[in-house]
């Protein structure tokens, strides 16, 4: 079975890893599944981090994720992707993005799932906003994301 | 009309989700629509001056020069920080 499926979700509830993976992972002729996992940590740039609000623009979100999934397929044979991204108030530890990709082999796998992840993190209209010890912050992008995604236009 | 949404920090700051603004000659692209904003009040002036300010038309991510019309929707945002 073949499927080539792109699945994009935007949504509040949490997901499951292991049902994901069964989902992407049930085709034969994939040897390689990749996923990555990002998660609410406990602090950013030196600050305690207690919980993080994530603030989308709905339509565009979904639109670009789609979009950053057909650009993965051109560079690299893949079966199927999966991107999940939470939004709404996470706590600690809660998990906010899920990238899953299958492909024959784990070079193409690999190499799209960081190619998803790091373009999400540039292109895609997701906000967050980090509650600490001070109140309530808004995250800055950070150079360095902006860098890692430059660095696949090579 | 043109629709306009702010989102993240923008809108926290203007203290507004969005608003309708009639296209006209002089408001006819991202940037002229961004001029006629900021030109509001002082507050809308200093939040929409700045230079990290990204702008959608048409929920795409685009240059300051793209031009705007009556239906289109447009975007002011910060830079994004998903993942």
């Amino acid at each position: 079975m073949s499927s080539n499926l792109n699945k994009v979700l935007v949504q509040t509830e949490d997901f499951s890893v292991p049902e994901e993976y069964a989902l992407i992972a049930d085709d034969n002729s994939d040897g390689a599944v990749v996923t990555f996992v990002g998660k609410v940590r406990d602090f950013n740039d030196g600050s305690v981090v207690t919980d993080l609000t994530l603030e989308h623009y709905p339509g565009m979100t979904e639109a670009v994720l789609n979009q950053i999934a057909v650009e993965a397929r051109e560079r690299w044979p893949l079966n199927n992707v999966t991107i999940i991204h939470r939004v709404g108030t996470m706590a600690l530890g809660e998990q906010i993005v899920f990238i899953g990709v299958t492909s024959a082999h784990r070079k193409a796998a690999f190499a799209a799932c960081e190619f998803l992840i790091d373009f999400l993190k540039t292109k895609a209209p997701f906000w967050k906003l980090e509650a600490g010890e001070s109140g309530k912050s808004w995250v800055e992008a950070k150079d360095a994301d902006e860098q890692a995604a430059k660095m696949w236009d090579k | 009309m043109i629709n306009v949404l702010f989102f993240a920090q923008v809108r926290e700051l203007l203290g507004e989700s969005g608003l309708q603004v009639e296209a006209t000659d002089e408001v006819n692209s991202a940037e002229t629509l961004r001029a006629a904003l900021a030109a509001k009040d002082e507050k809308w002036g200093r939040v929409l001056a700045s230079d990290k300010l990204l702008v959608a038309v048409n929920q795409t991510i685009s240059s300051w020069d793209t031009p705007v019309q009556d239906g289109d929707e447009v975007a002011f945002f910060p830079p994004v920080t998903g993942g």
